[in-house]
């Protein structure tokens, strides 16, 4: 992968089958993790009636989907207390919202999925197919980042030897990957 | 982000509850992170918000040093679309009101 370019009304960019397999993989697992979240969330017999559909009250207690699923309120000191009603204001917010935010992550997701195509190669994509993997391409890079701890300072990189090595590689590349997209898309 | 006319508004009544608090803003509030990238943050603001990339790229940049900004304001229901349009593109936002 070279970034990616405009041509015409397209974007356009090149995969090998690694990196095709690679991306696919990882935006895949998001997808299962988004989807198992939408799954056992509270079953509502009205719901399904009227068609209004009522999410989970609680933030996930996985890190990695609390940070794609954030909540609507924070404290103002770091790691304080929410007050009374911001909490229940921010439980309610979950549950109305949650669930058009689920559906939204796993369709950017599934753009990918039908865009990339598993042997790699050429990559063509119309604009809002190219938001679709802007979208996804973060929503990746934030499940990465949470996972390996990545903060403001760092790290940038650590010992060959090191567990994390492998997939600081991946999430620098991921990162060269949405910011061409970025720049082609703006330019 | 206070006016003259919002002070006057706030007052407190023998019950002492604040008078006009129905009134005051809401905020959307953006908060750093070590994950999004700058242009990709700037990006979204003018996308979502139809901001010029110079206004996109001042807040972007408010967020990046500060730590957060305010990157809309309005009426409940406007703020709350607002912060589910951000988690959509996976931005750390979150509402509050001008205390």
């Amino acid at each position: 992968m070279n970034g990616w370019s405009r041509q015409g009304t397209v974007l356009v960019t090149d995969f090998s089958r690694q990196e095709a397999a690679v991306l696919r993989g990882l935006v895949g697992q998001v997808h299962e993790m988004l989807s198992g979240r939408a799954e056992d969330g509270p079953k509502d017999e009205l719901a399904e009636l009227t068609g209004i559909r009522t999410g989970h009250s609680t933030a996930p207690d996985d890190p990695v989907l609390r940070r794609l699923l954030p909540d609507f309120h924070r404290a103002e000191e770091e790691d304080g207390e929410l007050s009374e009603r911001d909490s229940d204001s921010a439980a309610a917010l979950r549950s109305v919202h949650e669930p058009e935010l689920l559906e939204h992550k796993t369709g950017v997701a599934q753009v990918v999925l039908d865009t990339c195509p598993e042997s790699g190669g050429r990559i063509e994509l119309a604009d809002e197919q190219a938001d679709a993997w802007l979208a996804a391409l973060n929503d990746v890079r934030l499940a990465l980042g949470t996972a390996l701890d990545i903060r403001e300072d760092g790290p940038d990189e650590v010992p060959q030897d090191d567990p994390r090595a492998p997939h600081l590689g991946v999430y620098h590349w991921l990162t060269v990957v949405q910011e061409t997209l970025v720049e082609a898309l703006t330019s | 982000m206070n006016s003259p006319v919002e002070l006057e508004r706030t007052q407190v009544d023998p019950l002492g509850r604040e008078v006009g608090s129905e009134d005051r803003p809401w905020m959307t509030v953006v908060w750093n992170d070590p994950v999004n990238l700058m242009s990709y943050v700037t990006y979204v603001f003018q996308k979502l918000f139809g901001y010029s990339r110079d206004h996109a790229t001042k807040l972007m940049l408010d967020v990046h040093q500060k730590g957060r900004a305010v990157v809309s304001s309005g009426g409940k229901d406007k703020v709350e679309a607002d912060v589910a349009k951000l988690h959509a593109a996976g931005l750390w936002a979150t509402m509050q009101r001008d205390s």
